[in-house]
């Protein structure tokens, strides 16, 4: 059986590492390096931006390192999702950050880019097969919504990497992909088994997220004997068998089954072993390979452009009856602004209040008794960002002044920290796909491009 | 009788994915999980009760290995879409806190 040494830097490209953390884990042996680059989790907006969601002098920063180790071991490096959302403007920004680091360093290795846009034809072609279907709570695909989304993507599985590898990429950076892709990849081309090929990459995925005490920082992975054995190199951190456990509840629906493109891992019958006061081991996780080779799809629409303002409130009479309030303030601003000729249709205006149930709004035990300030936030969604601005304008006058039963606060209802007091969020942005498609097989969605970094 | 915030030793929510949200119960010794385990007050209802979800839309697992109870619902709107309190889905488990579990 062959042992595979795997070495992640950190949960996202651009979060951080310490520098002894990747010099002490190349130490440990490495049969490749890697980073997934992404995440839904940060929301809509980088995926329908087209921005990335860490700084480019933060993903820089890490990606040297990564770089320089790699070539320096003449091992792969693999990154997944890169610039967060894994489109084609995020993947050319790492593109020309790898080009950018190997001519400042004199680095040359031969590069792949896999790109994981989706062509809307393409996604319109297979909503039209039937055979698209809901993640969970995610409802119906419409063709309407293809053609609304800023952008979709598609989660690679590890094949493109693997392709790419096999075609004698040193540095892959991929579009969006499934979170162990970059490291499941390497592992099966290294001849170990999927299933803890597939674990390892779970477990790398988020980094040294399965070793305690928890921060940014690497995680250095074993497979042998088809046991996933992760030791953090960063001598003050250790992985256990709860922390590694407890490490498969994270982001996930079910800690024991998860799955991905290609097929399902099980890992409920897996055991969690202490190998060392430092170091610990997974095994007894399964693959069941799928009939039919799904693909997550992920698309975000502009659902109009934020403008806000905070302000609060230390009246009780207000704070007793601030639904009401905000009532009021919804229809006194309406008369004004259709006055203006902005009808009530064209905006939406919300408000939220913290003290009472801004945090968990209908789910909030604890609503009905509201504590003695209320931090309001003001927001308006509207077609423009000039009309949002001009209805925030109006709301915010009407928060601050509007009379309300039993009012003796008459200069004013709102204390407002800032002037000016409103602020322009831009466009915003909403995850309007989320579902799985069924494509001919794992490389179809995904181009792969290569490219000589000589330097 | 004791409240859970005293006898868990994490107690945390998030996103799972964009749609969903995953709250964790998890405790620090077997002893613990078993006895809070064999009350059955951590349970697919609980979750009914704290959050006003259907049963049919809740996915519950105990799970032995990391002496934890998962419970994973829809989110009231999609991650960041218009209405949303909380992006990352990190601050939905405090009703939870206050369970009383009869060990």
């Amino acid at each position: 059986m062959a042992e595979y040494r795997l070495l992640s830097t950190s949960g996202i490209l651009g979060y951080g590492f310490p520098e002894d953390s990747i010099k002490r884990g190349v130490a440990m042996g490495v049969d490749m390096i890697g980073c997934d680059g992404g995440s839904t989790d940060p929301g809509p907006h980088y995926l329908g931006s087209g921005k990335t969601l860490n700084s480019r002098l933060a993903m820089k920063r890490d990606l040297r390192l990564m770089l320089q180790a790699a070539v320096a071991e003449g091992v792969p490096v693999t990154i997944g999702s890169c610039g967060g959302a894994g489109g084609e403007p995020h993947l050319e920004v790492m593109a020309d950050l790898a080009r950018e680091i190997a001519c400042e360093d004199g680095l040359s290795f031969k590069m792949a880019t896999i790109h994981a846009e989706q062509d809307k034809a393409w996604v319109k072609a297979q909503l039209a097969t039937g055979k698209v279907k809901p993640m969970r709570n995610a409802g119906t695909l419409e063709a309407d919504a293809i053609d609304r989304a800023e952008r979709i993507v598609g989660c690679m599985g590890p094949e493109p990497y693997m392709a790419a590898l096999d075609a004698g990429a040193q540095v892959v950076l991929a579009g969006r992909s499934t979170d162990p892709a970059p490291f499941a990849a390497c592992a099966m081309r290294g001849q170990v088994e999927p299933a803890p090929a597939w674990y390892s990459g779970k477990m790398l995925e988020c980094a040294a997220a399965g070793a305690i005490p928890k921060g940014h920082d690497c995680i250095h992975v074993t497979i042998k004997n088809n046991g996933v054995i992760c030791e953090p190199p960063n001598p003050d951190k250790i992985c256990t068998p709860m922390s590694l456990a407890n490490q498969s509840l994270h982001e996930n629906a079910s800690p024991n089954f998860f799955q991905e493109p290609g097929g399902l891992l099980d890992t409920t019958d897996c055991s969690f072993d202490a190998v060392s006061d430092r170091a610990a081991m997974v095994s007894g996780m399964r693959w069941t390979p799928d009939d039919q080779y799904t693909v997550k799809i992920e698309g975000a629409e502009l659902m109009g452009y934020r403008a806000i303002t905070i302000c609060g409130t230390r009246d009780p009479m207000l704070i007793g009856q601030s639904e009401d309030y905000f009532d009021l303030v919804r229809e006194a601003t309406a008369t004004k602004v259709e006055a203006m000729g902005i009808g009530r249709d064209e905006y939406q205006l919300l408000f939220r209040a913290y003290g009472r149930d801004g945090v968990m709004a209908e789910r909030e035990p604890l609503a009905a008794s509201p504590s003695h300030e209320l931090g309001i936030l003001v927001e308006v969604i509207a077609d423009s960002q000039e009309m949002a601005n001009t209805v925030l304008s109006v709301a915010r006058v009407s928060t601050l002044h509007l009379d309300f039963p039993g009012r003796l606060c008459k200069e004013g209802n709102m204390a407002f920290p800032f002037s000016p007091s409103d602020i322009e969020c831009g466009p915003a942005y909403r995850f309007s796909v989320y579902h799985i498609v069924e494509p001919k097989d794992a490389m179809e969605m995904f181009p792969i491009e290569y490219e000589d970094v000589r330097n | 009788m004791a409240k859970l915030r005293d006898i868990a030793a994490v107690c945390k929510s998030k996103n799972a994915g964009p749609f969903e949200l995953t709250i964790d119960a998890v405790f620090a010794d077997k002893d613990m999980f078993e006895k809070v385990k064999a009350t059955g007050v951590i349970c697919p209802q609980l979750f009914v009760d704290l959050y006003g979800v259907k049963e049919e839309d809740i996915l519950f697992t105990v799970y032995d290995a990391g002496l934890a109870f998962k419970a994973t619902l829809p989110r009231l709107v999609s991650a960041g879409d218009l209405g949303d309190t909380d992006v990352y889905g990190a601050q939905q488990h405090a009703p939870l806190l206050e369970v009383d579990v009869p060990i």
